[in-house]
């Protein structure tokens, strides 16, 4: 292979489509000289009547294809445009035995196909706890109360007509459920980066700011310190919010996402918005807020969502996604095609703000280096990073470490089990590492 | 001159009003909400017990309505593993005196029950009331709820079996849960004010203090886990889960029977996207027959791919008990077709 520190990397044809089963194993029982031999027999089967021309250069120049020597379709043959029909392996995917019901289970955003920071809408993860709806926005109210007459004035109702003539912001932020890579709590228990960490998506949330509704409802923020969401699905779902996040302006009653209305499994045709908590929180098809002066302990804050200790505590109201990372490309489950340049791509995100800073480790933690941020860096959102790399084809450990503008740096498996042991399920933020072989072959596994 | 400027001044107060009033008044946005709507929607129920409805109910009625409404997902006792994780078991006498659940702690609770967990009774009732039964929440009567929290309290040897649950001694109840000082609020993952201004938590202060190392940050790395080879499997071809293009794929996991499970799991998505699976299992019954009881039925009976679609799309009783099985029009018919050949071809 010469110096493959001097060699860019090379797109090659899919090996898969050209190997029988037999020929796939032993590639993948690190037979890589095989794969070089097979690749040349097939390109030469494929190329049989044209063995001169192929000698010439590659057919796909040589000879010009039919989409370059035909008619293409017109406008709007695709009133609402889908993916190509060659994309069609990037989908959002349930972990086999992890619930039991569809309608109270989850399905992992494919973040090991997904660029830059935005999750395009039908991709954006799934948690419903008693099904979705696709709600009839004439009929959808937004009602707010408060738990005795004292907290806020006027109790109101708002349809979408009225809260859409209101002052709008646009956001970019990360929702993560709190039990993104709960499954690896205790040991490695998953193959890819979709089911690591793909309870995790971001989007450009639009709508009005809570502080503005409640106001006008003429809340008393001395006495209603806590605010209580509630979505008019069959679980109504409820968890309580600190009025601090809201007072700040933060929190926001969103109807937009990425530029159209909400997605019914994300809460078509009004959501909950609050930015750097987890996602269960963010509550769905939100039909009621009520302002208390006291915590509700509801369901998914008293039985679920809150994180076993090894004390036989369990931590209540944790809230926050602290600071973490992971490297999408490559990651498990993935086969690197060759030696050679690649450019290793990954997500950042804290819930306490900005990503100030990504190192990254192919050694499994002993050296480190400093990553390039990718685009935009804002606020409680998903960061891209990226970073040269030239793999020599020998044993190596990815691994990605985040570091948010308070200085926190995201913990290794060993300090956050040191403090929380292994049974949490909850807000595991631990750093994630991929081992590469020799075959190219890239899996799940934990450095302590 | 000085009129003038009394003028500007004048005229420039009267604009700012109008400016601030616009925006500090939603002028014709949203209206007041009836005393009647927000009894309504307001149902919720807090710790403190503010926001309980009156009313009471004892726990042989509670049995009654947990074997009608419950039963089916949770199993008779609270005890099933198969829809939900359980509700009850896994608590001691012990632990109803103290408070605190030992087995959280001492490894022995081979998993966690909802008892096991909850420390505050309000959180019950108010989800029982919201939420259930499963596929008609919020259909109980408060009396109803009462009841059926009273048989769970009995089921975890927390009131006896003669026992009357109201709103007049639910607080005493709460202080018989078995995992009711369990809870903890020092942690810095809450993001409103501290336990100290009056709120929660310790105001942000992380319990892990990871360094940015950068050079020979450890004499050797240790692996804790690696995938295990169930695992790597377990989850599909993941060959079929990128693209066949850029700069890796996706590794090949399953050997040559790999086009039949496929065909397999899609179609037990299609089975879990049509809602088949609330009632059906794959082999025994949850609310339906499992589909092998299906199979092992029907499997001589010549028309029996016309019978069951016929089934499917009209809805069915009496073949296997009392619950009816609703009509499906909303499943196509090829779908309909695809499902029963599938559940005839022993589906898996």
């Amino acid at each position: 292979m010469g110096d493959i520190t001097k060699q860019p990397g090379r797109l090659r044809p899919a090996p898969e489509n050209f190997l029988t089963e037999a020929q796939v194993q032993a590639v993948a029982d690190g037979r890589r000289d095989f794969l070089r031999k097979s690749l040349f027999a097939a390109g030469a089967a494929l190329a049989l009547p044209k063995v001169v021309r192929a000698s010439e250069g590659d057919p796909n120049i040589l000879e010009n294809p039919a989409w370059t020597t035909s008619l293409g379709l017109p406008v709007a043959t695709n009133p609402y445009g889908m993916p190509s029909k060659y994309e069609s392996q990037l989908l959002r995917r349930e972990s086999p035995g992890l619930a039991r019901v569809g309608g109270a289970s989850v399905s992992f955003a494919p973040l090991q196909g997904l660029f830059g920071i935005i999750t395009p809408s039908g991709l954006h993860f799934e948690r419903h706890h008693q099904g979705w709806h696709d709600i009839d926005p004439s009929k959808h109210r937004l009602m707010i109360n408060g738990s005795d007459d004292s907290l806020l004035k006027k109790p109101k109702v708002y349809t979408l007509d009225e809260l859409m003539r209101l002052p709008s912001v646009s956001r970019i932020h990360f929702i993560e459920c709190g039990a993104n890579t709960g499954l690896e709590w205790g040991n490695v228990a998953v193959p890819t980066v979709q089911y690591t960490h793909g309870m995790l998506s971001c989007s450009e949330f639009t709508g009005v700011p809570l502080k503005h509704l409640l106001e006008d409802c003429g809340v008393d923020y001395k006495k209603a310190r806590y605010v209580l969401a509630e979505g008019a699905d069959g679980s109504s779902m409820t968890r309580t919010i600190p009025m601090e996040m809201v007072e700040s302006g933060e929190v926001f009653v969103a109807y937009g996402q990425n530029g159209e209305m909400l997605r019914p499994e994300n809460g078509y045709p009004l959501r909950l918005v609050v930015p750097g908590v987890q996602g269960v929180s963010w509550v769905k098809w939100l039909r009621r807020i009520e302002v208390g002066d006291k915590p509700y302990a509801t369901k998914d804050e008293a039985v679920h969502y809150i994180d076993l200790l090894p004390s036989g505590l369990h931590r209540q109201y944790s809230s926050i996604q602290e600071a973490k990372s992971v490297i999408t490309t490559p990651s498990g489950g993935q086969t690197l095609l060759d030696k050679g340049f690649y450019n290793v791509s990954g997500l950042a995100w804290s819930g306490r703000g900005r990503i100030k800073q990504v190192d990254v480790s192919f050694d499994g933690g002993v050296n480190w280096q400093t990553a390039r941020l990718e685009g935009p860096i804002q606020n409680k959102a998903l960061t891209r990073f990226n970073i040269n790399w030239v793999w020599d084809g020998n044993p190596a450990i990815l691994q990605s470490r985040a570091i948010d503008e308070t200085g926190f740096v995201q913990p290794s498996y060993g300090q956050l089990r040191a403090v929380r042991g292994t049974k949490s399920i909850y807000h595991n933020n631990a750093i994630q590492s991929w081992k590469v072989i020799e075959s190219g072959e890239v899996s799940n596994v934990q450095v302590l | 001159m000085f009129r003038f400027s009394k003028t500007i001044l004048v005229l420039t107060l009267a604009a700012a009003s109008t400016a601030a009033g616009a925006f500090e008044n939603f002028q014709g946005v949203g209206r007041p909400a009836t005393t009647a709507e927000v009894k309504a929607w307001d149902i919720d129920v807090r710790p403190d017990f503010k926001g309980l409805p009156k009313g009471s109910g004892n726990v042989e009625r509670g049995n009654e309505l947990f074997e009608e409404k419950c039963a089916s997902c949770h199993g008779s006792f609270g005890e099933s593993n198969e829809v939900f994780t359980p509700l009850a078991g896994g608590t001691t006498k012990d632990d109803i005196k103290t408070g605190r659940v030992r087995g959280l702690s001492s490894g022995e609770l081979p998993q966690r029950t909802s008892f096991t967990k909850v420390a505050t009774i309000s959180t019950l009732f108010d989800y029982i009331q919201r939420a259930m039964p499963w596929t008609a929440p919020k259909s109980l009567k408060p009396d109803e709820v009462f009841a059926i929290l009273a048989y769970l309290l009995n089921l975890q040897e927390i009131v006896p079996a003669d026992f009357v649950l109201s709103d007049k001694n639910i607080a005493d109840v709460q202080k018989l849960l078995p995992n009711r000082n369990g809870m903890t609020t020092d942690h810095g993952m809450w993001p409103g004010a501290p336990a100290k201004k009056g709120g929660i938590g310790n105001g942000g202060k992380p319990d892990t203090a990871n360094k940015a190392c950068m050079k020979n940050c450890k004499p050797e790395v240790l692996i804790g886990s690696t995938l295990p080879e169930y695992a790597r499997t377990a989850h599909g071809e993941l060959a079929d889960q990128y693209r066949s293009f850029g700069p890796v794929r996706g590794t090949r996991t399953l050997g040559p029977e790999a086009a039949k499970k496929a065909a397999d799991a899609g179609t037990l998505e299609l089975a879990t996207k049509s809602g088949c699976m609330a009632c059906h299992g794959m082999k025994s019954k949850i609310v339906g027959p499992g589909y092998s009881e299906v199979l092992a039925r029907y499997k001589d009976q010549t028309d029996a791919e016309s019978r069951l679609i016929a089934k499917v799309k009209a809805g069915g009783q009496g073949v296997w008990g009392s619950i009816p099985m609703p009509p499906n029009a909303h499943i196509k018919d090829e779908d309909i077709t695809t499902l029963v050949k599938w559940i005839l071809s022993g589906s898996k």
